[in-house]
């Protein structure tokens, strides 16, 4: 269990730091993809067995599909455009200051809720993770945030008509 | 659990070694000769017009877009199958509520125009 998290957590920040180093859209995408896989491996690691599904159908696949087509939207030229220092002053900078300060107020969130101090070996109720049991809970304790789900969806589909359906109708 | 999965673990293994392996063996046993016609892209046999990376048609991500939304809803129609029996009738029009509400946008989207390639 303990080698499952040291590969897939090094190729998850492997996978993290190839999206922001490749030179390549297309190969930043490809990184994104390993770190996502990896990230369902954790997911298996945790017992969560239908996240881990649905985090291989639905990023790995989908949303995959989403950046790949904005990359092709945009430009899949082998010398991209975007490669200069962008108009922002300082962004480098801001940007190390927000990830340093967002890695030490993830830190203190998680040492404040006594993560490190979790039992380790705690039963789980027999089915935990599964399909039945996600499906068990989303019918009864979140069946708003399930209904509500399907409104953010249909905000989404409504958004894509507006905003990219204009030009050609 | 996680045993379970060892399986797709070595799956996943020999799937990469088979491809590395094959691509090994070609390199070393492929004849090393480029010229200019064999490196063109290859369009059924004319002769290649243009780059072969072009900027795509937005009408494109329209339906990717909504691929992604109805991607979703099935993702939600797994654990609601699983668990059909047990929920009955309310499961049912729990279900139904869920479809419907995206159902509208999908009516929205038809008529609209945005599903027709013109």
């Amino acid at each position: 269990m303990t080698a499952v998290f040291w590969i897939a957590g090094i190729l998850a920040v492997a996978g993290a730091l190839g999206v922001i180093v490749a030179k390549t859209p297309v190969h930043s995408v490809i990184s994104l993809v390993v770190n996502i896989l990896a990230l369902a491996a954790l997911y298996l690691a945790l017992h969560a067995e239908f996240l881990a599904l649905i985090q291989v159908i639905v990023y790995a696949g989908a949303i995959m599909i989403l950046f790949l087509f904005v990359i092709a939207l945009l430009t899949a030229r082998k010398d991209p455009i975007e490669r200069t220092e962008g108009k922002l002053e300082g962004q480098r900078e801001l940007g190390l200051v927000t990830a340093v300060g967002g890695a030490v107020l993830m830190i203190a969130v998680a040492a404040s809720a006594g993560l490190g101090r979790m039992p380790a070996n705690e039963a789980l109720p027999s089915g935990f993770g599964s399909a039945a049991a996600f499906g068990r809970e989303l019918l009864t304790t979140h069946i708003f945030s399930f209904e509500l789900t399907a409104f953010v969806l249909l905000a989404a589909v409504i958004g894509v008509v507006v905003l990219v359906g204009r030009r050609q109708l | 659990m996680l045993d379970q999965y060892t399986g797709v673990g070595v799956f996943l293994a020999v799937g990469a070694l088979f491809v590395a392996v094959t691509l090994l063996a070609g390199k070393l046993l492929r004849p090393h000769n480029p010229y200019p016609e064999k490196l063109a892209t290859y369009e059924c046999g004319e002769i290649p017009v243009g780059e072969g990376q072009i900027k795509f048609h937005i009408r494109y991500y329209i339906f990717s877009l909504i691929f992604v939304v109805f991607d979703v809803e099935t993702v939600f129609l797994y654990p609601w199958a699983v668990v059909f029996e047990e929920m009955g009738l309310f499961g049912f029009v729990v279900m139904m509520l869920f479809i419907g509400t995206l159902v509208e946008g999908l009516v929205y989207a038809w008529k609209k125009g945005a599903l027709r390639w013109v």
